[in-house]
């Protein structure tokens, strides 16, 4: 299996190394912590509670109500039921963060 | 839930302090958090993936005395939930 999709991407594999190299734990606890750490966050919001992580964002759940749309191909008439969905709201932190980027001269 | 809840969880699962599980947490998302800023996007398996949208600059107006106002070209940071995440959401009334 190759390594990396390109260097531009960032997987869990190297979110794992990040936190190896920052703790005195193997790569194998590592690992572990990393992953249980996102189902934990999975289960939260499978309960239907909002996770919020201060300094970076919080995942909010939203309820849609059900509506009538059509199949832009057929044009047949569907009806879309009621479903819950997932928001994402980055925290000040993160948002700024994130855009100190378009002061440099290379972002045309 | 709240960060320290999810490290309490998390710290009950695992042979870690909860300090160090503080730790752990607090380098994953500031992980994202910088990679973003160099505008890497991030992919989790299983969970979703977080990137960097551009927002072009336009004129707004200040809702409450009507001022048109500059509103700068921003990157603004951008969640997409993995299938499997949508579909644990979205389970109860299905």
């Amino acid at each position: 299996m190759k390594k990396e999709k390109s260097s531009n991407t960032v997987v869990k594999s190297d979110l794992v190394d990040r936190v190896y190299e920052k703790v005195g734990f193997t790569r194998q606890e590592a690992m572990e912590a990393v992953e249980i750490l996102l189902n934990e966050i999975k289960a939260g919001l499978a309960r239907g509670e909002n996770v919020r992580i201060a300094n970076f964002a919080s995942f909010n759940l939203r309820k849609k109500k059900a509506r009538n749309a059509r199949n832009p191909r057929t044009g047949e008439q569907i009806r879309i039921r009621p479903r819950k969905v997932l928001t994402f709201k980055p925290s000040r932190y993160l948002l700024e963060s994130t855009d100190r980027w378009h002061d440099e001269p290379n972002d045309s | 839930m709240t960060k320290a809840e999810l490290v309490e969880k998390v710290a009950s699962q695992i042979n870690l302090t909860k300090k160090q599980t503080e730790v752990v947490v607090n380098t994953v998302f500031q992980s994202i958090t910088e990679s973003l800023g160099q505008g890497k996007k991030v992919e989790l398996r299983g969970f979703g993936s977080f990137r960097i949208r551009r927002r072009n600059a336009r004129t707004g107006r200040n809702p409450k005395s009507g001022a048109k106002v500059q509103v700068p070209a921003k990157r603004v940071p951008f969640f997409k939930a993995g299938k499997e995440l949508r579909e644990l959401v979205d389970k109860e009334e299905g």
